[in-house]
């Protein structure tokens, strides 16, 4: 039950969503963009979150497109976790979404709700960093195009009023080589003590996580480390978790130092998965 | 531009058109059991976590206390009132798959919806869907077996 009152909004297209937007915030409504709504109705409950208006994006065509015949791939930001999963056409996508809270919330949860949320492990964004995605954001000045990694520090820098369309990847790179985990505490369901997330392109691996820090990051210098040959693989995984920004989670799921190692770990599995047992 | 006030809203249950006055904000759980005295959807945890609200939403589960009522407003929604002698109904009495009660119709919503998308599913499937649901009672073991003979029975019917 929402303690408080709000206006509930379901635009048809994009111009009328940002309209919608900037009219909401004239008056004072402090709107918010709406997708599987899951997150914006629980904080609501405990009075984390406060709206006068919610705009719902699932009427907006663009924004339900999936596309998996296009090149690059084409994902709606207001398609559900379980339609991408079910239409299966970036597998190291699907493996991430499948991973995020259970299958009856899934139905609900959109991939741009789920990249956008409070809720900071945001676990679908690590496929699309890897993957080196696109993102397409409208706002009240326009539609853009951006790359996914320019866009995202520790959380999408989006601007008021803007909002995320799509997301684009790249067709080759969606069936590339990867390596998907997700370690949790106890369960099958709930949050990461550390997911991570790993292709391979041109020989390089590439890699993400969630879990480790109060955000997901992919990070340039981890990588470098990691794709060190002239080391042994332990020297790698080492100087790789040695670099991983800062702060390390240390809660009640578990403490930094055992993310750490459990990180280090998942890092050897990927290796191994990907093809980097000569080095090991 | 439309105020915040309540707002009355005609929603599809079980077969039959309903008309309601409910907030904007309020969602759909407790516009059933408190609008519309379907009272078979339970609240739990009202976080999402527990599926003791689950109903059906064209046909796919969703925990109804994380859904606003108005967004289902042209959709047509199943209730645990609206399941007339599923064959996982029966399979739930003849299992004794519960205990106390309080979880059965959001698990029975659950399974009901498996069944009908995927009666093939296998060990893998049943279990991601029906990890969405909590048992308190920890009637777990007879809850699958349930399901289990449910699926079978469905197996049958579909290839005849």
């Amino acid at each position: 039950m929402v303690p408080f009152d709000f206006a509930y909004y379901r635009p048809q297209s994009i111009a009328e969503a940002t309209a919608l937007f900037a009219a909401l915030e004239r008056d004072g409504k402090r709107p918010l963009y709406y997708g599987g709504g899951t997150e914006i109705i629980t904080l609501s409950r405990l009075n984390l979150v406060r709206t006068a208006a919610v705009i719902d994006m699932k009427a907006i065509p663009e924004c339900r497109v999936l596309d998996a015949s296009a090149d690059p791939l084409v994902f709606g930001a207001a398609l559900s976790l379980t339609e991408l999963e079910e239409a299966n056409p970036f597998p190291l996508l699907t493996k991430a979404a499948r991973e995020v809270a259970d299958r009856t919330a899934r139905n609900q949860i959109t991939l741009g709700g789920n990249i956008c949320g409070q809720i900071f492990y945001r676990e679908t964004a690590l496929p699309l960093f890897v993957a080196e995605a696109d993102v397409i954001v409208a706002g009240p000045y326009g539609v853009r195009q951006c790359r996914f990694n320019d866009l995202f520090h520790q959380q999408l820098q989006l601007g008021r009023g803007e909002f995320i369309v799509q997301f684009k990847v790249d067709r080759a790179t969606a069936t590339l080589p990867h390596f998907h985990r997700k370690r949790r505490k106890q369960g099958e369901v709930g949050y990461p003590l550390v997911t991570i997330a790993a292709l391979k392109k041109d020989g390089a691996i590439r890699v993400a996580f969630s879990g480790v820090c109060p955000f997901p990051f992919r990070s340039a210098e981890v990588e470098a480390h990691l794709n060190d040959r002239s080391r042994p693989a332990a020297e790698r995984i080492q100087a790789a978790v040695a670099a991983f920004p800062r702060p390390i989670l240390h809660d009640i799921e578990g403490s930094a130092d055992y993310r750490l190692f459990v990180a280090a770990k998942l890092l050897e599995d990927a290796l191994r998965e990907l093809g980097e047992e000569e080095t090991m | 531009m439309e105020e915040t006030t309540k707002r009355e809203l005609v929603l599809s249950i079980n077969g039959e058109r309903r008309a309601v006055v409910a907030r904007q904000a309020e969602t759909l759980l407790f516009v059933l059991r408190d609008g519309l005295g379907l009272t078979g959807a339970k609240p739990g945890c009202l976080n999402g976590d527990c599926g003791a609200c689950t109903v059906l939403v064209n046909g796919t589960p969703i925990k109804s206390c994380m859904m606003l009522a108005i967004e289902t407003v042209g959709k047509e929604i199943t209730t645990i009132e609206g399941l007339d002698d599923a064959p996982i109904q029966h399979a739930f009495v003849r299992h004794f798959a519960f205990q106390c009660g309080y979880c059965t119709p959001g698990f029975i919503m659950n399974a009901h919806a498996l069944i009908e998308r995927h009666p093939d599913a296998d060990e893998t499937t049943i279990q991601e869907w029906l990890e969405a649901n909590i048992c308190r009672c920890t009637s777990y073991q007879e809850i699958e077996t349930a399901v289990k003979e449910a699926l079978a029975a469905k197996k049958v019917e579909t290839k005849f």
